[in-house]
């Protein structure tokens, strides 16, 4: 099956449509009615995660979706509490702080990797690739012993210094550096620019749509992150929102209403940020997934 | 300042790349490979973090190899890895098939598959955690109810936790594959359907002689990422079972959750490191089958 092989599927293909724009006939509407239930079906967890945080305690447990009174008592509650405040705080933090190294090094990596020729330049090459086998799971006991001896624990360094850089970064960067001429750098370098300058000034605004997959990748990723957050935080203002959401449904006391609110802090600023963006996240998942 | 001035300017290149390189190549060093190392000499020592590390040679594999636990852990994780691929395979190709025949407001259908897998998996372990409760609390149990079914006992049992587990893990990641599919699907040239059209070949003809085996590369990468992360699978058990994570009886406890536990609340470095280095083996033999599967013939 050599044809298989040749035909790989590409991202902008993916936001174009094939197809009359109006269903025509029986089949096409039906068709759609069921991917519609389908769909509705797939936002219905988020949908009463949201609904339930609007409700007062005596209509959590009715199953219907919309609250007859709604009211944001649950999520002055829980933002009054304060923890909820710190742990977003801390998220967002150590969220952007990973996204700039990513984008920075991985970047910069990516570009040595593709446009410069030098001795060692496969050695460093396999290298990096083979991380991407290493799971991090396999890792944590290592990192929690350094971050022992080292004095990393509980602290915004110690939980992120693992994630400052990836191999999966690296690649998708590497991979859209190919598509920037070579002729532009040798130009550059005729101009007089030093290989630095000519990485940021030439280089990088010709990647721009990559770099913004890249960020929003390692943006969600550290936001959800649960595992080594987990393993590294021992105090209660050090958590990040998901170690700290998952502590706080621990609490026998908490209602099932706050712990809705809490899910809803820590998921709508991700869908927020997929509303706006969908176009530009779709393209990105299908680039990264396919050239990463 | 000279030194570098009188350099050719293949030196000067070689001399750029690497003040490039010069902190991620410790990065690397220091922080991946390192510890990999460490993680393997550690899984053949003996050590509660605060007493000596002595040398155990091959005690904690032979120890591995006869706990009970850890084959209830490791069919556990085989069991996520066996339901959870194919179904969500399976959901995600029907669902990717036919919404690549639409057009009517495409883009909104596709939003609505694709939200779930931007949520926070601990977030929503916790709202599926309570759908799962009984009357009166649970969602589904709720609903059931009211239409007159008898309950079901979701997280409490033995036969139902792991699947009620695996649940929100597919729910999660099928916008993903829908997204993947899709851009497979459309790489597919239409002359090829167009020519099937001519002939006059039945639509489960084109399915399964052009669509599937031009696919083929997508279903591979598709079926890798999504064993790598069932073999993982770790946020959605430890959320949805706290009270006594991986229970009732370890019936949901993964290979992850048993590290866990190992490494950080029982303290015995040494076996929990001889379970990582069990999981690297399960995950490197899947990427090689995978490697095996796409080498071009």
């Amino acid at each position: 099956m050599a044809m298989a092989d040749t035909i790989r599927p590409t991202a902008a293909a993916v936001l174009e449509t094939r197809g009359p724009a109006r269903p025509r006939n029986m089949g096409q509407i039906i068709r759609w009615l069921i991917l519609f239930a389908g769909g509705v079906l797939m936002v219905m967890p988020i949908a009463y995660m949201i609904s339930t945080s609007l409700k007062w305690p005596h209509e959590v447990y009715d199953v219907n979706l919309i609250p007859k009174e709604p009211t944001l008592e649950n999520y002055t509650y829980v933002l009054e509490d304060g923890r909820f405040y710190l742990w977003f705080l801390n998220s967002i933090i150590i969220a952007t702080i990973t996204t700039a190294s990513n984008l920075l090094f991985d970047s910069l990596v990516g570009y040595t990797l593709c446009k410069f020729r030098f001795p060692g330049r496969m050695i460093v090459f396999i290298a990096i690739l083979s991380t991407l086998m290493i799971p991090t799971e396999m890792l944590v006991i290592p990192w929690y012993l350094m971050s022992q001896s080292f004095g990393w624990l509980d602290s915004y360094w110690g939980i992120m210094f693992p994630g400052l850089m990836t191999a999966f970064g690296t690649f998708l960067m590497k991979q859209f550096f190919e598509s920037v001429p070579d002729d532009f750098i040798e130009a550059a370098r005729i101009d007089g620019l030093n290989e630095l300058q000519i990485w940021w000034t030439v280089a990088m605004p010709l990647v721009k749509p990559a770099l913004a997959a890249l960020a929003i990748f390692v943006f969600l990723g550290n936001w959800t992150a649960f595992l080594w957050p987990l393993i590294v935080t021992n105090s209660v203002e050090m958590y990040t929102i998901p170690v700290g959401l998952s502590g706080f449904g621990d609490e026998a006391d908490v209602a099932w209403e706050l712990i809705m609110t809490g899910a809803a802090i820590s998921t709508i600023p991700t869908l927020v940020i997929f509303l706006i963006f969908q176009r530009f996240i779709i393209r990105g998942v299908v680039m990264a997934g396919l050239k990463g | 300042m000279t030194l570098y001035r009188n350099l050719t300017i293949r030196q000067k290149q070689i001399v750029w790349a690497w003040a490039f390189l010069a902190i991620p190549v410790l990065f690397y060093g220091v922080i991946r490979f390192y510890p990999t190392g460490t993680a393997v000499v550690i899984s053949f020592q003996n050590w509660n973090l605060l007493g000596d590390r002595t040398w155990a040679g091959l005690e904690n594999y032979r120890e591995l190899w006869n706990d009970p636990v850890f084959w209830k852990v490791f069919r556990n994780t085989f069991a996520y890895l066996l339901i959870g691929t194919p179904v969500s395979l399976l959901l995600s190709f029907v669902i990717a098939y036919h919404l690549d025949k639409l057009r009517f407001m495409h883009g909104f259908l596709r939003m609505l598959y694709f939200l779930p897998f931007m949520t926070s998996a601990v977030a929503m372990a916790w709202v599926w955690r309570w759908f799962y409760q009984g009357v009166p609390i649970g969602l589904f149990n709720n609903l059931l109810a009211s239409v007159g079914i008898a309950q079901i006992e979701f997280l409490n049992s033995t036969t139902n936790a792991l699947p009620a587990v695996l649940a929100p893990a597919v729910w999660a990641g099928l916008g993903f594959q829908v997204i993947i599919f899709m851009a497979g699907l459309r790489a597919i040239p239409t002359s090829y359907y167009e020519a099937a059209k001519i002939d006059g070949v039945g639509w489960w003809t084109v399915l399964t002689q052009i669509t599937l085996p031009l696919l083929k590369p997508t279903i591979v990468f598709i079926v890798v990422l999504s064993s790598i992360g069932f073999l993982r699978i770790f946020d959605h058990v430890f959320n949805m079972t706290t009270n006594n994570p991986g229970g009732p009886l370890n019936a949901t406890k993964p290979l992850v959750l048993m590290i866990y536990d190992t490494a950080f609340n029982g303290f015995n470095m040494g076996y929990a490191a001889a379970q990582t280095v069990v999981l690297f083996t399960i995950l490197l033999i899947v990427s090689l089958i995978q490697l095996y599967l796409l080498r071009s013939d």
